[in-house]
């Protein structure tokens, strides 16, 4: 139980907490750095270390811990805000929500068919919980640079699951993932950017004209 | 050889658009390389090729796929010549090497023999049809843009999950881990089947929210209501297509793996679902894009429908995503050259359109007819197709839906397009612009229409052959 990846998921784990009680946004978008720099260590101590690995690592390190940051941290910038994440619920409401989806990741993690060297380790807990935490805060923030966040956290949860079957993901193929990703924030900050002129705020409550 | 150039050469072209100073010049380049791109694509349908073990290379649905697609750019690649022609003060360098991209990063989809590489080229084409959308830049446009790219963008992180989930179920089954198609399709019938149908689900709903089933569709009527008419053809006749292929190549490892009867149910209950909820929406909607959007929704609702009744009906899907693609780019199109005349896309405001776009507006009215499946257009053989597939598999209840469906869509779609092209002319619009019908704007849509006319009524045998062989893989009957 008490390997490094454990250590690392366990951090992981108190991250989501830690994002989704915290009100301040550059709290929020160092922490979710952060929990990506953490996860990019994973494949160094899951596989053999490779060429494959260390670009893996290497990679996933520069775009989730520094690049991801850096774009989110212009875009707020730009956009002028520093305020709170204004969430539609709660704090203690949404870190209940979010320890009771926890909970329901160990106890739905044991009982799905894992191979022996998955079996009591943290990897399918922690990758349903941090999907879930990315859920919420997709669902239960305001402005448009949480639910990005939010988007952000739901792929760490994605790239913990990724970890254990890397050795199937070519290299170009990984790098593109990670790439795409990376023109994903780009393109989002953009448009919040745009929608922040257009209606003067992030909050996409305002962007309701298309209707029925 | 040929694959590479195909796909190579439109990130050449958006090179060029980017490095290319005149505004006024850079429309050129989507014509040229449309035409060459799909030169290259018709030699590589006329030549099949094998592609064991390489990340790349073009089985029977790849090919299928691919022509469909770039046979439609083609056709819209004229019209946007026109576009711009009349947005000329318009700087156009990011929306067209976007446009110039896409049929780049739409190529590899449909050559991908690697699930990751797939998932990689479509969540592409999202990022690149984003400043599509926006091309209009106005509050409507970005909200559609910011709904369009979430919505999809964690859509297509779910259909990753689905991978990796698929992949493990390949773990757990004892094998090596593999994502390469025709591996994983050899090894399927050892997967864990627990892991394997997670995975399934995962991708139906990634590539499915991509694809606009219902009722993951919401960012479609947004989306295709404020893109350029351009746009929202080549996204709902070309990225649809590609989605579906996205969706298609699941299937096929569920296939491998026996697992048929949760194929079919949860593409049925997709597919009518995505039927009722455009036949909810198509009624009484006053917008024509949108409710071209919901359109798209019910196609996309019958092409599912008819992969999962398998038999004949798999083959009148194939079928159909030509006759879908094709008709779009008309409709689009069309609504495209009626919106700008109007400046409005309300039907209210845009009533009378034969009296003064002539062109444009008969050709709406025709696209109209042959979408909701008026013989002799192709869209009906192929619909029909599916129809009998349904008799043949015995599906009598759906077949009575199906077609009260169809039914209900053809009357709603009427009761909108009926009164934008033939009700009473408004004069107080007369002034409103200066747009007028050009041969180009028109010209494109013409093409698509006389080709869906000719396959109502002939079908190539190639073509036949093309179906048959993507049908092939694809077969969900025993």
């Amino acid at each position: 139980m008490n390997t490094p990846p454990n250590l690392i998921l366990l951090f992981v784990i108190l991250f989501n907490f830690f994002i989704l009680g915290t009100s301040r946004l550059a709290t929020c978008i160092r922490s979710v750095a952060l929990q990506g720099a953490l996860l990019s260590l994973l494949p160094l101590f899951l596989h053999t270390s490779t060429f494959h690995t260390y670009l893996l690592a290497g990679g996933a390190f520069i775009l989730k811990g520094l690049l991801m940051p850096w774009l989110l941290f212009r875009a707020i910038r730009q956009v002028r805000i520093r305020r709170e994440v204004e969430p539609r619920i709660g704090y203690i409401p949404t870190l209940l929500l979010g320890a009771l989806t926890t909970a329901g990741a160990f106890i739905f993690g044991d009982r799905l068919p894992l191979l022996p060297a998955h079996l009591h380790s943290l990897f399918i807990p922690a990758a349903l919980a941090t999907l879930a935490a990315g859920f919420l805060m997709l669902i239960t923030r305001r402005k448009a640079i949480t639910q990005v966040l939010g988007y952000l956290m739901f792929e760490n949860g994605i790239f913990i699951f990724g970890t254990l079957l890397a050795e199937a993901m070519p290299f170009m193929v990984e790098m593109g993932v990670l790439l795409d990703m990376l023109v994903a924030i780009f393109v989002m900050g953009i448009v919040m950017n745009h929608i922040n002129r257009e209606f003067s705020t992030l909050n996409t409550e305002q962007l309701s004209l298309l209707r029925e | 050889m040929l694959l590479y150039a195909a796909i190579f050469l439109p990130f050449a072209a958006a090179l060029i658009a980017v490095l290319l100073p005149s505004d006024r010049l850079r429309p050129w380049l989507i014509p040229v390389t449309a035409l060459i791109h799909f030169s290259l694509v018709l030699q590589l349908t006329a030549t099949p090729t094998a592609s064991a073990g390489s990340l790349i290379g073009l089985d029977a649905l790849g090919r299928f796929i691919l022509f469909v697609v770039s046979l439609l750019y083609a056709a819209c690649s004229f019209y946007a010549l026109g576009y711009f022609r009349c947005h000329a003060d318009w700087e156009n360098r990011i929306f067209i090497t976007a446009l110039l991209t896409f049929p780049g990063a739409m190529t590899i989809a449909a050559a991908a023999q690697h699930l990751g590489l797939l998932w990689v080229a479509v969540e592409a084409t999202t990022l690149l049809s984003a400043p599509m959308i926006y091309y209009n830049r106005n509050r409507f446009s970005i909200e559609a843009t910011w709904k369009y790219l979430l919505l999809c963008s964690v859509g297509i992180a779910l259909a990753m999950l689905g991978i990796l989930f698929v992949g493990y179920a390949g773990l757990h089954g004892g094998g090596e881990q593999e994502l390469l198609l025709d591996r994983m399709l050899a090894s399927a019938p050892l997967y864990s089947k627990p892991w394997l149908r997670a995975g399934f689900v995962f991708l139906l709903v990634g590539f499915g929210t991509k694809m606009g089933l219902a009722p993951l569709h919401t960012w479609k009527p947004d989306a295709y209501g404020e893109a350029p008419g351009l746009v929202g053809g080549l996204l709902a006749g070309g990225l649809t297509s590609v989605a579906f292929l996205a969706i298609l190549r699941s299937v096929q490892i569920m296939i491998a793996a026996g697992e048929q009867a949760l194929v079919r149910q949860m593409l049925l209950a997709l597919g009518v679902l995505s039927l009722v909820f455009a036949a909810i929406f198509v009624i009484r909607q006053r917008d024509i894009k949108r409710m071209l959007a919901y359109s798209s929704v019910e196609h996309m609702g019958i092409l599912v429908i008819g992969v999962a009744v398998g038999g004949v009906a798999t083959y009148g899907a194939m079928f159909h995503v030509l006759n879908n693609a094709l008709t779009k780019g008309v409709l689009f199109m069309t609504a495209g050259n009626i919106h700008r005349y109007y400046g409005s896309k309300r039907m209210c405001e845009t009533q009378g359109a034969l009296t003064v776009l002539p062109y444009s507006a008969s050709l709406f009215l025709a696209g109209f007819l042959a979408i909701t499946g008026s013989p002799p257009f192709a869209p009906f053989m192929s619909e029909f197709t599916i129809l009998r597939g349904m008799f043949a598999g015995g599906h009598l209840a759906l077949s009575a839906v199906f077609i009260g469906l169809l039914v209900v869509i053809f009357i709603g779609m009427g009761g909108t397009v009926l009164p934008v092209a033939m009700g009473p002319h408004m004069e107080e619009a007369e002034e409103a612009t200066d747009y007028r019908e050009t041969p180009l704007t028109v010209a494109s849509p013409l093409l698509l229409l006389a080709a869906v006319l000719c396959l109502g009524i002939y079908l190539p045998e190639p073509l036949r052959l093309m179906f048959t062989e993507a049908a092939k893989l694809v077969e969900v009957a025993p």
